[in-house]
């Protein structure tokens, strides 16, 4: 393995545990997740509560938090490429280092408050769990991409923003409008595609097929479980949600080896 | 040692860098001058490898470079700006950057100690002064004992003392041998430090020479005065 990878990731691991956002965003997590446990009744209904957190507050999370970073360092990296260190080095060491820390955040936050609660973890908060370190790499592989074709700031946080509504909210609403405009049309396909080409429409179909109350909760969900039922849904949604972090890194990590600093 | 030939570089449609041919010997200090937005820092970055070339080629001790990152070990380098991960101390970035460039010659001690630096060391880099954090940028560019040095615009933000001890260590580092290549609006600074000048107007060369001579040439008491006339010939 590459040594000067680790040592890039080991510093921005320093760096990034003594951030206050990040310790606030791990307090956050904890908080709600602890709140939940405490008024909230068992487990799996803690599990349907904190999956709209997963859902909406990582991909967010992980677009501001990526892009701010990524700009935040920009000079800092412009340092460490004029040493005798290779781009795609600097960009994983980059990646990986602050995915470390959110994914730690989250795994602190959310995993240790049912431990002490109800003793452990059931398979749905596991894939929950899951769901949410797929989402964290997934988003601030996007932000990276972003950050790193957009030499300008603002425009940068900006298309972050609206890429986070466009795929937490206004995706789903366009979808619905679609199939009630084409409702004397065989969707279930097509449906299945577009849920495919949203990595937050993924990860609800994840869970929502752990909940095993897909049908309660949305066509794309019902249709995923009628199409692949348990495991092989599993397996697809999982697969396509690794592709969705894969692509957007390949593509952040492409432009950053032919950027000009 | 540093050689650059017909090189170009565009931004678009935008040429930054127009056809230069450049060459930097061994043991000299090169002023590199010219108005905001004459292409300086491009051509550093060039030399750096940070921006790639759209044509021409630099040669680094007769190899051309290509991409390769090894010839950094041999260069030492000073940003204009100087921003580090913000929760890391000045002695963290320190021992990040040495351990990563893996050099056995490690000159940091004795430089905090020239720069004053000491008691700077656990604080963490959210807290420094802008000045502090200019000498953090001077130690990293010569704690690795580098045979050829590019500052840019290194005493801008530093305090008279500092200042002079940055020029104190130029001069005797160009004396064992080392090259610079500095940027500076202070042409006083550059008078004293360097013996070459280059001057870039829009992204071309349009002189370049011994200092001595561009004076002589223009017929003026100083660097200042004859740049200046230089500035009003474009």
């Amino acid at each position: 393995m590459n040594h000067a990878l680790w040592k890039i990731i080991k510093y921005q691991l320093h760096d990034m545990i003594r951030s206050r956002w990040l310790i606030l965003y791990t307090l956050l997590l904890f908080a709600v997740t602890d709140g939940l446990f405490r008024f909230g009744a068992d487990a799996e209904r803690v599990s349907l509560s904190l999956m709209n957190i997963i859902l909406f507050i990582i991909p967010l999370i992980g677009l501001v938090f990526g892009t701010l970073f990524y700009y935040n360092s920009r000079e800092f990296i412009e340092l460490l490429l004029a040493q005798p260190i290779r781009r795609w080095v600097l960009y994983l060491g980059l990646y990986l280092g602050l995915n470390t820390s959110l994914i730690f955040a989250l795994l602190v936050g959310m995993g240790i408050p049912p431990l002490y609660h109800v003793g452990g973890y059931s398979s749905t908060f596991m894939i929950l769990l899951l769901v949410g370190v797929l989402l964290s790499v997934t988003s601030t592989a996007l932000a990276f991409l972003i950050a790193v074709r957009s030499d300008q700031r603002v425009k940068g946080i900006g298309f972050a923003i609206v890429l986070w509504l466009a795929l937490a909210i206004i995706y789903d609403g366009a979808m619905l409008i679609m199939i009630i405009l084409l409702k004397d049309y065989p969707l279930d396909r097509l449906v299945l595609i577009m849920s495919m080409l949203n990595p937050i429409d993924l990860g609800r179909i994840l869970l929502l097929i752990q909940f095993d109350i897909s049908a309660l909760m949305g066509y794309t969900g019902a249709i995923f479980q009628r199409f692949f039922g348990g495991t092989l849904g599993l397996v697809v949604s999982i697969s396509s949600l690794m592709l969705w972090f894969l692509l957007p890194y390949w593509l952040g990590h492409r432009a950053f080896r032919q950027k000009d600093f | 040692m540093i050689r650059i030939e017909k090189l170009w570089k565009s931004f678009g449609r935008l040429d930054v860098l127009r056809d230069l041919d450049l060459q930097i010997e061994t043991g000299s200090v090169t002023a590199l001058v010219g108005h905001n937005g004459s292409g300086k820092t491009t051509l550093i970055k060039c030399i750096l490898g940070l921006d790639r070339l759209s044509r021409g080629a630099v040669h680094f001790q007769g190899k051309q470079l290509n991409g390769e990152v090894d010839h950094r070990q041999m260069i030492g380098y000073m940003p204009q700006l100087a921003r580090f991960p913000e929760n890391l101390t000045a002695g963290e970035i320190l021992d990040m950057i040495s351990d990563l460039r893996g050099n056995p010659r490690d000159a940091r001690t004795e430089l905090i100690e020239y720069f004053g630096l000491q008691t700077e060391l656990e604080k963490s880099v959210r807290v420094l002064s802008g000045g502090n954090r200019q000498k953090v940028s001077m130690v990293i560019a010569f704690m690795f004992d580098p045979e050829f040095l590019i500052l840019d615009e290194p005493t801008a933000g530093l305090d008279p003392l500092a200042s002079s001890l940055l020029k104190d260590r130029i001069q005797t580092d160009r004396d064992a041998g080392k090259t610079f290549l500095i940027t500076s609006h202070m042409m006083s600074e550059l008078e004293e430090l360097a013996d070459h000048i280059v001057y870039l107007h829009d992204g071309r060369i349009v002189y370049q020479g011994t200092i001595l001579d561009l004076i002589a040439d223009n017929q003026e008491p100083n660097l200042e005065r004859a740049i200046a006339r230089l500035m009003r010939a474009f």
